[in-house]
């Protein structure tokens, strides 16, 4: 041990300016040279009609290799990322996102496999999804698993789908979903998009499901409550099995949102606790890369009762082949096409085998140990609102600063000048001012202490000199970006002077 | 600050009833809580209103928030000020910056409405 | 194990600030009834190496070393190097949603890039950041048209890509939207356009259309759209072949593009994960969904990008919001515009053209069955589409989608597509077992 520790985790550091691909563009330049042709070249208007020949794609840039190059590379520099260091982002499960996964996912059988080449083509990829699927539903303690989803927000949707699926074939699909207050906006949405009524259940005063109101508004009407557990305080439903027998003795069903099972795996499972179905988060528990903000993949995984409407095809062994099953009478229909984000799912299921069993419990065990050491060290700087255990995140209040006219999105924007991204602000809602952070089992004792001492500099800022809290960020390239101008005359394109 | 001769809803409404057309808005309470307006979505003019019915949105970078009909009644004119210049919501949102006017069904309604000072009231009590 | 970066040592200090003993007393809150009181039962951890060694050996009992003439909504375009030289960034592949604007330029800046591309290529207004995929987009183009027009009811070619009708159904049947379909002409196959007009009426939100269409041909879109309008009716134009846009007219009497990116450098990767788009009219952009970037400047005057329009959105609108999503499956776009750009204008016209020869040189040697116009897929009629496969497998070559298992009145036929990388030796060979 060095004993060697960095002061400050970031730097002033110059960085490059450049324009946009069509500010560079100019005739003529090329990045590209394809092979000659081996057969006959063909005229475009007599093959396809005139008409439907175009003269040419107006503005469409054209430069040079190294231009593109450096360009992106250029762009690329004016980014923060996970492999810069720590996204204390409440509920988005910042973690390492393995390269080893990349290589895997890039192999040539697995990356070129077209959806639809014959089944004796196809065992590789369909071992693959089974062996994922095997994993999950152990993980989760469910019976059946869909890869259909394309994302967390689909997985959603296929969820209570699902649900009123079941519920339609006993001749009542119900009208409402009950959402808790602290839920993450794409709950109510998908109830929306799958037609029921949201109805509001607000949390105790402790931060937790009410389960008196929820004996209360539980009736036959409700088809399902949806939750997070442990919920967007990183607080762990204490109530979770007595809230799921208040649903069932009514016919109602409990979907879990798999957005905080970064607490979970290994250590509970939700088919244990009384979830019907619930969907998975592989960007968030299973480290598949954000990428800027996709792609991701939404796994659905549900007991017994709800499999036979899961969508098809499903995965099936017969014998020593797999096949997909399309004779499938009761399924909800597809909510997608193709069989699922096969690449995310290499990606996943890779991080699986590199942890296995006990590996993931330990990732778990780690990842609540980050989040209670930050909350103890911060506690003493930052209003906790909710005193409960917490478990893989902690969520705080800007209440303190407030009183000084320094709110959670000035915070957030003067952590960026320690080195950090802001972790999330304002959510959720049922916290006034919310600070939610979220460290992951991935990040090192020196980054939290770095990150924590960070936070406890700028509480301290705030006493001293609270405007400079209120201006930040100073050390980025570009300043606060005028979010109102853009929504006012949004300007979505770039046009020719 | 709250025109007298406006009457105002708990949603923070205000109407200005001359005869039988009413002129609707936003209050400066409203405005303030909704910060920079980028964006304000009305009805077209004939469409119908409900009181305590939603007749539009008024959007900020980070919040939509409806506007509920003070009365009922049909549209007689939009105020286009509003499509080009949706921040003149936040400057003069008791004049210039009215929604729509309308042809009230019931004028005397208004009356149910909260007067100047029980809307300062009101508000004053939220806080 | 290698991604957890704590000694153990660092663990019990932590544990220390923590107050408790050991780790497992930070769970000791949790009820008892709750608590998975077994390992998981899952093999453990394995080495990097054989991590490899699992998924190669998969990989190898795949179709790799075939060549492939499938298409049917996925394609094989070469894959410029750029693009993972690009994507294989940290500061691209590890980032997060730009949310936060002065530490994301880079994403969002590449992503204005490609929404103007996008523009460019579809003869639309606007184009947002990207949906999930093609078929995802069609039914929130829907969604879109029917928010728009007010109506309740939509009507889809039968020669859309078949899966996106499907998915289409699926989300359609929980907004009580209505989806009909009206058919093609068997001898050109195209839309009919005659039982489009026996079906439209003034309850149609919209039309929906694709070009070129799962039999590869060159529908009637402009005719289509223009009985749409005549009904008050949107037209919604698919595509599944982005790289048919470097040749082919966009439609520009189209109201809501919704398309398919996987062409553009987007590996086939047995069905995902793609990058979809929807573009549109300027006054239809307040009804898009999905993330938008817009231009703006920042605190010291200097031009910056920024998510706008997120009101639009799942996370503040809730339950009012045009659709639930979240993701914009960034990376994957990010790899279309890294191609787009290295393409550029007068190269993706070349890649146009090159499979425009590909495929017709394919189609001269066989006879494709309807008499439209084709871009790079043709639908030939082969008398037993899986005895012709076997064959064409024996050989090393994945032949043509056999229709049956979506057009039973075309179960003798195949749907085939040639690229710029299929090479004239295995057409050949495709057209000697196929004739």
């Amino acid at each position: 041990m060095s004993g060697k520790k960095l002061e400050r985790k970031a730097n002033t550091h110059l960085s490059p300016n450049e324009l946009l691909l069509f500010e560079r563009s100019s005739p003529g330049k090329r990045a590209y040279q394809l092979p000659e042709l081996d057969v006959p070249a063909v005229d475009a208007a007599e093959a396809l009609g005139a008409a439907n020949v175009r003269a040419e794609i107006t503005g469409f840039p054209e430069v040079s290799e190294v231009e593109a190059i450096r360009h992106f590379t250029r762009l690329s520099t004016w980014n923060y990322a996970i492999d810069y260091g720590m996204y204390p982002l409440g509920s988005c499960t910042m973690k390492y996102n393995p390269r080893i996964n990349e290589a895997v996912a890039r192999l040539e059988g697995l990356a070129w496999a077209h959806p639809y080449q014959p089944e004796s083509l196809s065992q590789g990829c369909l071992e693959v999804m089974e062996r994922l699927e095997a994993a999950l539903a152990e993980i989760t303690g469910m019976d059946a698993i869909t890869l259909q989803p394309s994302a967390g927000a689909q997985g959603e949707l296929t969820g209570i789908l699902l649900v009123r699926a079941l519920l339609e074939s006993q001749g009542n699909p119900r009208k409402k979903i009950l959402i808790p207050d602290s839920a993450h906006g794409t709950n109510p949405a998908t109830a929306a998009i799958a037609g029921y009524a949201v109805e509001n259940i607000r949390s105790s005063e402790t931060g937790v499901l009410d389960v008196s109101a929820l004996q209360r508004i539980v009736n036959e009407d409700v088809a399902a409550l949806m939750v997070t557990n442990p919920n967007t305080l990183g607080v762990f439903e204490e109530n979770i099995i007595h809230a799921a027998a208040i649903l069932h003795a009514k016919g109602a069903m409990l979907y879990m949102d798999g957005a905080n099972m970064n607490a979970l795996v290994g250590v509970a499972r939700p088919g244990d606790f009384g979830v019907d179905v619930l969907h998975l988060n592989l960007h968030k528990t299973f480290s598949t890369p954000h990428g800027g903000g996709g792609p991701g993949s939404g796994p659905v995984a549900v007991k017994k009762h709800l499999e036979p409407f899961l969508p098809a095809p499903r995965l099936v062994r017969t014998g020593g082949r797999l096949h997909f099953d399309y004779c499938r009478e009761k399924a909800i229909g597809r909510v997608r096409a193709f069989y699922g984000n096969f690449g995310v799912l290499v990606r996943a299921l890779a991080y699986i085998l590199a942890h296995g069993g006990p590996g993931l419990r330990n990732a778990t065990l780690d990842a609540v140990m980050n989040a209670v050491y930050i909350r103890k060290k911060l506690e003493p700087y930052f209003d906790l609102p909710y005193p409960s255990p917490n478990m893989h995140e902690v969520v705080f209040s800007d209440e303190r600063q407030a009183k000084l006219g320094v709110r959670t999105g000035d915070l957030a924007k003067r952590l960026i000048d320690y080195g950090f991204h802001p972790y999330t602000v304002s959510f959720p809602l049922i916290v006034h001012g919310a600070l939610m952070i979220e460290p992951t089992e991935t990040e090192s004792k020196d980054e939290l202490d770095l990150f924590i001492d960070a936070m406890i500099a700028i509480a301290k800022e705030v006493e001293t000199d609270p405007q400079l809290v209120k201006t930040a960020p100073h050390s980025t390239r570009i300043g606060r970006v005028d979010e109102v101008a853009a929504a006012r005359k949004p300007v979505l394109k770039w046009t020719p002077e | 600050m709250y025109p007298q001769n406006f009457r105002y809803t708990k949603e923070h409404e205000w109407v200005l009833v001359e005869g039988d057309t009413g002129t609707i808005g936003i209050t400066d309470h409203a405005q303030e809580e909704l910060g920079d307006i980028v964006y304000v979505d009305l009805p077209q003019v004939g469409a119908r209103l409900e009181t305590g019915k939603s007749l539009g949105s008024v959007e900020s970078v980070k919040a939509v928030s409806d506007i509920y009909a003070p009365l009922s009644g049909e549209v007689l004119e939009i105020n286009s000020l509003l499509a080009d210049a949706p921040e003149k919501l936040n400057q003069d949102p008791h004049g210039s910056a009215w929604l729509v006017k309308i042809r009230l069904d019931a004028p005397a309604e208004a009356l149910n409405l909260l007067s100047a000072a029980d809307y300062q009231t009101y508000i004053g009590a939220e806080k | 194990m290698r991604y957890l970066p704590k000694s153990d040592s660092e663990r019990r200090e932590m544990l220390d600030v923590c107050g408790v003993g050991s780790a497992e007393e930070l769970f000791s809150h949790l009820p008892e009834a709750v608590r998975l009181n077994r390992p998981l039962a899952l093999a453990p951890g394995i080495s990097e190496y054989e991590i490899v060694d699992y998924f190669r050996e998969r990989a190898g009992r795949t179709a790799a070393g075939y060549a492939s003439f499938l298409g049917a909504g996925v394609y094989a375009h070469y894959r410029p190097v750029l693009v993972d030289t690009v994507v294989s960034r940290g500061e691209f592949l590890t980032s997060y949603t730009p949310y936060q604007a002065e530490i994301a330029q880079g994403t969002l800046t590449a992503i204005f890039e490609f929404q103007t591309m996008l523009c460019q290529l579809t003869g639309m207004d606007v184009a947002n950041a990207g949906m999930w995929d093609g078929s995802t987009a069609l039914p929130e183009a829907a969604m879109m048209a029917a928010r728009a027009t007010g109506k309740g009811r939509v009507l889809a070619a039968k020669s859309v890509h078949p899966e996106y009708r499907e998915v289409l159904r699926t989300y359609a049947r929980h907004q009580g939207m209505a989806v009909d379909e009206f058919g093609y002409d068997s001898e050109t196959g195209t839309v009919d356009l005659r039982d489009l007009e026996s079906k439209i009426d003034g309850l149609t939100a919209a039309v929906i259309v694709q070009s070129p269409n799962f039999f590869g041909i060159v529908d009637q879109a402009r005719e289509a759209a223009e009985m749409a309008h005549r009904h008050g009716a949107l037209l919604i134009l698919v595509f599944t072949e982005a790289v048919s846009l470097g040749l082919l007219e966009p439609v520009r009497e189209a109201d809501i593009v919704a398309g398919e990116l996987q062409s553009f450098a987007i590996s086939p990767s047995f069905g995902g994960p793609y990058a979809g788009v929807i573009a549109t009219k300027d006054k239809f952009v307040r009804q898009m969904p999905g993330r938008l970037v817009g231009q703006s400047t920042d605190s010291r005057g200097q031009r910056a990008f920024c998510l706008t329009l997120a009101t639009r959105e799942q996370h503040i609108r809730r339950e009012k919001a045009t659709s639930n999503i979240c993701t914009n499956q960034a990376l994957v776009a990010l790899m279309a515009t890294v191609f787009m750009t290295v393409y550029g204008k007068q190269g993706l016209r070349e890649l146009a053209l090159q499979n425009l020869a590909k495929a017709h040189y394919l189609a001269g040697r066989l006879k494709p069955r309807f008499g439209g116009k084709f871009f790079n897929e043709f639908v030939a009629r082969v008398g037993d589409p899986e005895a012709c496969n076997r064959a064409l497998l024996e050989k090393k070559i994945v032949g043509g989608l056999p229709l049956a298992r979506f057009y039973p009145e075309l179960a003798d036929s195949v749907l085939l597509c040639a690229t710029e990388m299929s090479r004239r030796a295995d057409m050949d060979t495709v057209a000697e077992v196929l004739r």
